[in-house]
């Protein structure tokens, strides 16, 4: 089976984020009052072959750990949908 | 016979002719490394040099780690064999997993190129054996992911085994305790994002990296001694 796969990384909660705190700052100039908690992140789609849900979501999970993101400042959250998106 | 010393290529390495002069100039003898070899063959120590390895793609150093030669570095790492990574080198020690920590972007998004004021803090490395702990050297910083970061255990574990060797005089760049390199617990690998080798002439306005790349020919004799 087909799945479409999203993965989002970020850095980790506690980890500064200069971007994302620069763009904080920037927005009340263009009149966006109010907005915090600005993180910056990557994101990435791709279509996975594996036997179900479950065999897909190992297989990414393990991609996150060892290669899509540095787990000593960033992690990631992964979401796995049947039938590859075209 | 001088140490030679092996600067590997990446592709997107832009600093290795730099490294290889500048240990010339230190009395030893550079010898360029292919990344896609994974022989080191015979060489006394090892630079990961400065640049842009494989384009910076996806994180500084994370397709790099995966390069055939890596394999034989890590093999060289293990055996106690010096291995130095400058810069765009620490961050790929880093991300293969040699050195602790990660390096991200500078505090302050500023992409920094100008001398910097940096202090040995640790001896017997295979970058400082030789060089007095407290030693104030002013060597160029050239990087825009130099904020180095790590766990609390790391830090206390690198701070408890005296494995910070160089510190930011006045913190550029945001790096946890002012770090800009540290070593293996070995001692034998040492990354850093200074560059001596672009201090490793009066013409460049600064000498203070010789004393660095002096003692990883003497490291590296050592071993083959």
């Amino acid at each position: 089976m087909q799945f479409s796969v999203l993965v989002e990384t970020r850095l980790r909660a506690g980890v500064a984020d200069p971007e994302g705190a620069t763009i904080e700052r920037s927005l009340p100039a263009l009149g966006f009052d109010g907005v915090s908690g600005v993180r910056v992140g990557k994101c990435f789609r791709f279509v996975v072959e594996a036997d179900d849900e479950a065999a897909a979501r190992a297989e990414v999970d393990d991609m996150c750990r060892r290669f899509l993101t540095n787990p000593v400042i960033e992690d990631a959250t992964v979401t796995v949908d049947a039938g590859a998106a075209v | 016979m001088a140490a030679v010393v092996g600067v590997v290529v990446f592709p997107g390495t832009n600093c290795e002719h730099d490294v290889v002069e500048a240990v010339g100039a230190a009395g030893g003898e550079g010898r360029l490394l292919w990344h896609g070899d994974t022989s080191l063959g015979g060489v006394d120590a090892v630079v990961l040099p400065g640049g842009f390895a494989h384009g910076d793609y996806l994180r500084p150093g994370a397709i790099a780690r995966f390069s055939p030669i890596m394999q034989a570095v890590g093999e060289h790492a293990a055996a106690g064999g010096p291995v130095v990574g400058i810069c765009n080198g620490f961050q790929v020690l880093c991300e293969a997993g040699l050195l602790p920590g990660a390096l991200q972007r500078n505090a302050g998004l500023k992409f920094l190129c100008r001398p910097a004021a940096v202090r040995v803090t640790a001896a017997d490395t295979a970058l400082t054996t030789g060089v007095e702990v407290g030693t104030e050297l002013s060597i160029p910083l050239n990087h825009f992911e130099g904020n180095y970061t790590c766990e609390p255990d790391t830090l206390a574990e690198l701070r408890a085994d005296d494995r910070i060797v160089f510190r930011y005089v006045d913190n550029p760049n945001g790096s946890v305790d002012d770090i800009a390199g540290v070593c293996s617990p070995g001692r034998n690998v040492v990354g850093l994002m200074p560059h001596p080798e672009r201090a490793s002439h009066a013409l460049l306005g600064s000498t203070d990296g010789l004393p660095l790349l002096r003692s990883l020919l003497v490291t590296a004799g050592a071993l083959t001694a």
